[in-house]
């Protein structure tokens, strides 16, 4: 049993939720419970989708229990297939049906549906969210992409795109910014996958020369399962920040056998002159506390000491199944990683380290918050904020420039600081002002036990004043204004709780 | 008009009360633990400790993290592989996980251990769990049980089990007791203020609430306790109370001027108040009330709205808008209609209004675009979805989060739904 008051990743059916959602004409029967249905609005409140997530789940009740839940399940998934005409589907329960062990894969095959019908185990009790999206990822291609084919030689090499999902952290812009550097290099993208691919798409993966993987945490089993049955190699870089990125296109192009220099001189990111200029020396051995999934967190690694100057206090992931290459890669910044799914481990190392910015995940934030350190957000979790309506790559060239603004902008800028420094005592500068720009000055509050309208001193009964208090600060401000309008305007010299909701009601919009 | 008299006369007759259908099939609602998301803020000194699996944690997440960001008094107690196959002993389990939470958190004085579907289905014994834990840290914390398990509780039933395992605890009320008035349902604190206001203009001495804002406040019950349920999800507490001996004051709902009238109305009847001081004491804030509504008439009238099934505010909720609003309805939906205390919301309806219990999410879904509505109330899970159709939603949930019963919040109410049909003009003029 584990106290969790924030949890890094939900169960494994939402990873399986997050690729059926990426791609086209799949449909998922998820044998749950009522309630289950609130992983919609990851969906379409959090990612803003257009569309409801293609899931049936068959909602039983306590009186389903006691009478035939398979049964529910086996009309579900009947009612699922008639209505939306999948071509293919996926099968599986939620942590209250794996209890009841009614079979959901055995069921659906008895129901002889005119389509690929794919079972799904996704132990709830053992595993994760970004695990049951690996596994069903894996269970989709073994199922459809078929026996190994002959490939002709061609002249421009075919790869295929592996791994980006809904709901995850910047797939969107990585896809596009991933497909840029693969056109400059002169190597054609057979299939994207899940991110948008149909049920066909994964029938024709096997006519790519090799993978590109972009988010281990979800394509490595499917990766290494094409590795073995289809003989496609697979890249190992993930192209975040400038070095991993030149890293990647020579890894690409030694793949594809071609001669990279065209591609990583073409284009170039502004993160290396940004860094080098001088404006930036306020940048160094600044002392940063990294987490979040083990792909960002140790590309993030790199960019903070090798292209930013920053110093590592600490490191760590959540991405239990990346241990072994979260600890390699710590070892090589002289730190150890801090393996933990635990919320309140990660906050009392933070609090620990006293890093002067964290890079993590949304909840890295709220311990930020807390500890008064900035921080920046560089991996899942997701949070309606992590899906910006402008073009925000975290990959290539165009990604470092992102990553730069993004990581930078919580700090000081370089003269505050100094004059910070020098002037300790100002009012504004004190130790406990946060930076100007993040709007952290301390306003002090305005008691004004009586104001000045127009001719008429008014002054607030104490019930009211108390009662303003319980309108929320946001709109506090306002309400106060308009009840002093309202009363000055009808002449009152004492403004009384019924004032406060006259006026409230007089100024209704 | 009708709907301003403080007295309207009920429509509808038995020959053409409301049509009630019942459906089954996918539900698109929320199991009772999220009724923890306004719950433990209302009581500012209790806990809510779920006992349950990775997807309770990340429902309560979900559905609250994004809105709250101060460190929640709630948690989950996770149940792994070891729990479930016998090898941790689960007593010993969470009696860890409660002591690692009771030293966290010195300041909690009441703590929820909260039932759900896995903590269900493998039977643990939550009430003999938070007796032998009660033991354990008397006197400083009392620790109740509840379940808000989706197999059990959809939504705001969450709200109703955690108050039923709240009114077996309520001290017993002195046999010579005055009569008192127990006002039962979750309120926003301004909104009960008001309502504690016009109580006393009422000259009805004694009012207190449930659940009370500190864990220490617990309102006593008995014989003499009149009480008037807040919510219309009640049906539990309302039965617990009833065995307590206080009487249940049928009412309709405090939404909209109308409803605030009756539900007062109500009371003032039963602690023999005279139609003079009744008319008294709520003649300005009715007017002013009635005053705000009319900035949002014209915004609603004759528009037709669809109610997904979500919280069981959606009876009362289409009487507000079709009485008060001139609304048209389309179809109600609700999780579930307790027939006993929403008959006289049913009364007021519109004769043959279609009212759906339960859910089939698709085929209501195929009715709401055949309907083609000017708006629909509905949950996260459906709304940007038909927006994107081009229907214009309201989200459900928010009226769960805001304070709408009463005379001052009658026009808050109004722009809840005005506001959605304002915006949409707004963004295609």
């Amino acid at each position: 049993m584990q106290l969790t008051l924030w949890t890094y990743e939900g169960p494994p059916h939402i990873g399986a939720m997050r690729v059926a959602t990426a791609m086209r004409d799949l449909h998922y029967v998820l044998h749950a419970p009522q309630g289950d249905t609130y992983a919609d609005l990851l969906f379409t409140m959090i990612e803003r989708r257009g569309a409801r997530p293609p899931v049936t789940y068959t909602t039983f009740e306590a009186r389903d229990l006691g009478s035939d839940t398979a049964e529910l399940f086996k009309s579900a998934t009947r009612e699922a297939y008639e209505r939306f005409s999948p071509q293919a589907m996926i099968v599986g329960a939620s942590c209250t049906a794996e209890l009841l062990q009614d079979d959901p894969g055995g069921l659906a095959r008895a129901l002889n549906l005119p389509c690929p019908v794919i079972p799904l185990e996704l132990p709830a009790y053992q595993k994760k969210e970004n695990w049951g999206a690996a596994e069903t990822f894996y269970r989709l291609v073994r199922s459809l992409a078929g026996a190994r084919c002959e490939r002709p030689q061609r002249t421009r090499k075919l790869c295929n795109i592996l791994g980006p999902t809904a709901l995850g952290f910047r797939c969107r812009d990585d896809v596009r910014e991933v497909e840029k550097l693969l056109d400059g290099l002169g190597v054609e993208i057979n299939v994207v996958a899940p991110l948008g691919a149909s049920t066909q798409d994964l029938t024709r993966l096997g006519a790519a020369d090799f993978n590109v993987s972009l988010y281990p945490e979800i394509a490595h089993t499917a990766a290494q399962w094409l590795e073995r049955a289809h003989g496609q190699p697979c890249t190992r870089t993930i192209p975040i920040g400038v070095g991993a990125t030149r890293d990647f296109l020579a890894e690409v192009a030694r793949l594809a056998g071609i001669d990279p220099a065209p591609a990583s001189q073409s284009e170039e990111s502004r993160l290396p002159w940004y860094s080098r200029s001088v404006d930036s020396t306020y940048l160094t051995g600044k002392r940063v506390f990294i987490f979040g999934d083990a792909t960002h967190a140790i590309a993030a690694l790199r960019i903070a000491r090798d292209e930013l100057g920053f110093a590592i206090a600490g490191v760590g992931t959540y991405s239990r199944e990346f241990a072994r290459e979260m600890r390699e890669a710590a070892a090589r910044y002289d730190v150890e990683a801090l393996i933990t799914d635990d919320y309140l481990e990660v906050e009392a190392k933070v609090a620990e380290l006293q890093p002067e910015l964290v890079l993590g995940t949304q909840m890295e934030r709220h311990i930020a918050k807390r500890l008064g350190v900035p921080c920046a957000v560089i991996s899942a979790p997701t949070h309606v904020q992590d899906f910006p309506a402008r073009y925000a790559p975290q990959m290539g060239f165009e990604g470092a420039n992102v990553i730069f603004d993004t990581w930078v902008h919580p700090l000081m800028m370089g003269l505050e600081e100094h004059l910070l420094a020098m002037f300790r005592d100002d009012v504004e500068f004190h130790d406990a002002a946060a930076p100007s720009h993040l709007g952290g000055k301390q306003m002090l509050q305005n008691p004004s036990a009586s104001v000045v309208a127009s001719d008429i001193v008014l002054s607030w009964a104490a019930d009211a004043e108390q009662e303003l208090k319980k309108v929320p600060f946001f709109v506090r401000g306002k309400a106060r204004r308009n009840t002093e309008k309202f009363a000055a305007e009808n002449g009152l010299a004492i403004i009384t709780v019924e004032t406060l909701y006259d006026a409230k009601a007089h100024f209704a919009r | 008009m009708n709907a301003l008299s403080p007295f309207p006369a009920p429509l509808g007759g038995a020959c053409d009360a409301p049509v009630i259908r019942q459906e089954r099939g996918q539900r698109e609602v929320f199991c009772g633990l999220t009724g923890i998301v306004w719950l433990h803020r209302k009581i500012q000194d209790a806990f809510f400790l779920v006992v349950g699996s990775r997807t309770c944690a990340h429902l309560l997440q979900s559905a609250a993290g994004v809105m709250i960001f101060a460190e929640p008094r709630f948690a989950t107690a996770i149940l792994e592989d070891r729990d479930l196959a016998g090898v941790a002993d689960i007593d010993d389990e969470l009696d860890a996980v409660v002591d690692r939470l009771l030293t966290r958190r010195p300041e909690i004085k009441l703590l929820f251990l909260v039932g759900s579907c896995p903590s269900e289905v493998i039977k643990i014994d939550l009430s003999r769990a938070a007796a032998r834990q009660s033991r354990i840290h008397a006197p400083r914390v009392r620790i109740l049980s509840y379940s808000g398990s989706g197999v059990e509780t959809t939504f705001t039933q969450g709200e109703d089990a955690c108050l039923a395992a709240l009114v077996p605890t309520l001290p017993e009320e002195a046999p010579n007791a005055p009569p008192s008035l127990l006002v039962v349902g979750a309120l926003a604190d301004v909104v009960e203020d008001q309502f504690a206001r016009l109580f006393d203009a009422l000259g009805i001495a004694s009012v207190r609430f449930l659940p009370m804002r500190r864990a220490a406040n617990l309102p006593s019950v008995g014989p003499n306790t009149s009480f008037l349920l807040a919510q219309p999800f009640l049906a539990d507490t309302a039965r617990a109370l009833e065995e307590r001996g206080a009487r249940h004051i049928e009412a309709p709902f405090p939404l909209g001027v109308e409803g605030a009238t009756l539900w007062l109305q109500a009371a003032a009847r039963a602690f023999g108040v005279s139609e003079a001081r009744f008319h008294a004491a709520i003649e300005a804030p009715r007017v002013r009330a009635a005053q705000a509504l009319t900035h949002y008439r014209e915004a609603l009238a004759g528009k037709r709205i669809f109610l997904f099934p979500d919280s069981q505010l959606e009876p009362v909720l289409a009487r507000f808008l079709s009485r008060e609003m001139g609304m048209r309805i389309i179809e109600i939906g609700t999780p579930y209609l307790h027939r006993r205390h929403m008959a006289s919301e049913l009364s007021l309806l519109p004769p043959d209004t279609p009212i759906v219990e339960g859910q089939h999410v698709d085929r209501q879904l195929d009715r709401c675009r055949a309907a083609k509505p000017d708006l629909v109330l509905c949950g996260l899970g459906l709304a940007n979805p038909l927006e994107a159709e081009g229907f214009t939603t309201k989200w459900s949930i928010e009226l769960l989060f805001s304070p709408i019963q009463g005379f001052d919040q009658a026009g808050d109410l109004a722009e809840l739904f005005a506001r959605p049909l304002r915006r949409r003009v707004r963004l295609e003029a």
